[in-house]
């Protein structure tokens, strides 16, 4: 009985610390390899990590669905929009002439660029969908510039991990990866349908993340930082949408 | 660890370690996922077809209960809670803890002969009408055979497979079309779906036939004896049938 309780021991310990060790380099890998969302600490940190690794083994490069112009939709949704700050108001009085997006942190030369000068680089338009996590979507054509032209030509430092971005409501930021930030689809939107991207669906200026969930798209955006951590920003959480209890990565 | 091994002669051996432990950490997932998807649906509580909806389109059907978010128009004149960021995370992480234990299941289960003994119909049975048969012994509350005492009829069998190997596999599926980025690496499956609106309502109906299941099977177990079938499913052990040598 001794001798059995004994070598169960032994072999459990052993089992252990396999495991810790299996864990410490798996954690070690993960971390080299970009594989740990910011909002990886708590109770929903595990599912969240496996989430965000699973994600990131298989859709590193692969594009979102477009679809055909006829599957536009013909009224798409706007959402509630937060009450517009007096910066914003400003700028919407002016009719966004002022509009500005500045991008700084880890760049060779940081840029302060006007709707005008976006509009100067590279275009893409496409037509993607809109998924809300509360469960709603549309479709619409998106036209804009590749946030990946405008990363080029600020000069991104090599140690750069994410691209924070700032809306004119200092409550409201996001940040994405390298993944997303160079991907094709990420757009600068300035543009919708055709027209002018309305304000109603972020206009002058919303970054569009079609790998992601809506709250990704943030509506209004000012400023670019690129960093090779989210530590120093609000809570370390990696942007606002954690803060108030929401994953920060929303490929789902 | 499948054979029926007598504890001691009053008792036989129902269940496997690997199917007891396996089951309890489904059955929590189960009640996480069913909370956290009906918080989820409160937030929208409107169902589509095809590939887009929202509120400025027509819904297939709604539930008539009041929404989380002030955009849905629901007749109520207040909003609830919004509860989805915790309920989201939770979703998440429970349904990866469910897809784990699953796939320790199907293979510890293959490797076992678990699968193929205890639920896979025998040969006999593979008939409309011994399913017949068992159905009306139901209907009739007849007592069950003394073999099920220590193993499973057909209908059990066809339901636990029907479940493991279709409604299991079929809201994974619906609920990883809801996942824009997976979505990008497997276009099909959406598309095969109809689109996002119709994964969306598709995850949502076969998670009604699986909580159905879940009913069905609580009060079959209520119906046979609560005690000791929930000895059986924590312990492993039953009472052997007074019965022949």
């Amino acid at each position: 009985m001794k001798s059995i309780s004994r070598r169960k021991l032994i072999t459990a310990g052993i089992a252990a610390a396999a495991g810790a060790s299996g864990l410490a380099v798996a954690d070690r890998l993960a971390r080299r390899y970009g594989l740990i969302p910011p909002d990886c600490g708590g109770i929903y940190g595990p599912g969240e990590t496996l989430t965000y690794a699973a994600q990131r083994l298989i859709t590193t490069r692969s594009l979102a669905r477009e679809f055909p112009r006829s599957m536009i939709s013909k009224v798409p949704f706007a959402n509630a929009t937060p009450p517009p700050t007096d910066a914003f108001k400003r700028f919407q009085a002016g009719g966004f002439s002022d509009w500005r997006l500045a991008i700084d942190g880890m760049v060779a030369r940081p840029l302060s660029l006007s709707l005008a000068d976006l509009r100067n680089l590279p275009v893409r338009n496409q037509i993607t969908e809109v998924a809300c996590e509360e469960g709603w979507s549309y479709v619409a054509e998106w036209i804009g510039t590749p946030l990946v032209e405008v990363l080029n030509a600020v000069g991104l430092l090599p140690q750069v991990r994410y691209i924070a971005y700032f809306s004119t409501d200092p409550d409201w930021w996001e940040s994405i990866d390298m993944a997303d930030a160079l991907h094709p689809q990420t757009l600068l939107t300035w543009g919708m349908n055709d027209g002018d991207l309305p304000v109603s669906f972020g206009g002058p200026l919303r970054m569009r993340v079609p790998r992601q969930l809506g709250y990704k798209s943030l509506k209004y955006v000012v400023r670019l930082t690129a960093t090779d951590s989210m530590k120093g920003f609000g809570k370390g959480l990696g942007s606002a949408e954690p803060e108030s209890g929401y994953a920060w990565y929303a490929g789902i | 660890m499948s054979a029926a091994v007598p504890h001691d002669k009053t008792e036989i051996y129902r269940h496997a370690a690997l199917v007891r432990v396996t089951h309890w950490i489904t059955v929590f997932c189960f009640f996480a996922l069913l909370i956290s998807g009906a918080e989820i649906v409160i937030s929208h509580p409107r169902f589509y077809w095809g590939e887009i909806g929202n509120v400025n389109t027509r819904p297939l059907f709604t539930i008539p209960i009041p929404a989380s978010r002030g955009t849905v128009p629901t007749g109520y004149g207040f909003v609830m809670p919004d509860q989805n960021g915790w309920s989201r995370y939770l979703h998440f992480q429970t349904a990866w803890a469910l897809v784990l234990t699953g796939l320790i299941y199907l293979v510890a289960g293959m490797w076992t002969g678990h699968i193929r003994k205890n639920l896979v119909p025998e040969p006999g049975d593979r008939m409309w009408r011994v399913y017949w048969g068992r159905i009306a012994q139901y209907l009739r509350r007849a007592p069950p055979d003394a073999a099920e005492a220590h193993s499973y009829n057909v209908l059990q069998r066809t339901a636990y497979l029907m479940v493991i190997f279709v409604l299991f596999p079929l809201v994974i599926w619906t609920g990883l079309a809801l996942s824009p980025a997976f979505d990008s690496a497997v276009p099909a499956a959406v598309n095969l779906l109809g689109g996002r609106q119709s994964a969306r309502t598709l995850h949502f109906f076969v998670s009604g036939v699986l909580l159905l299941f879940l009913l069905v099977h609580i009060t079959m177990v209520a119906l046979s004896g609560f005690r000791s079938r929930m000895r059986a499913m924590i312990s492993g052990r039953v009472p052997a049938p007074e019965e022949h040598p």
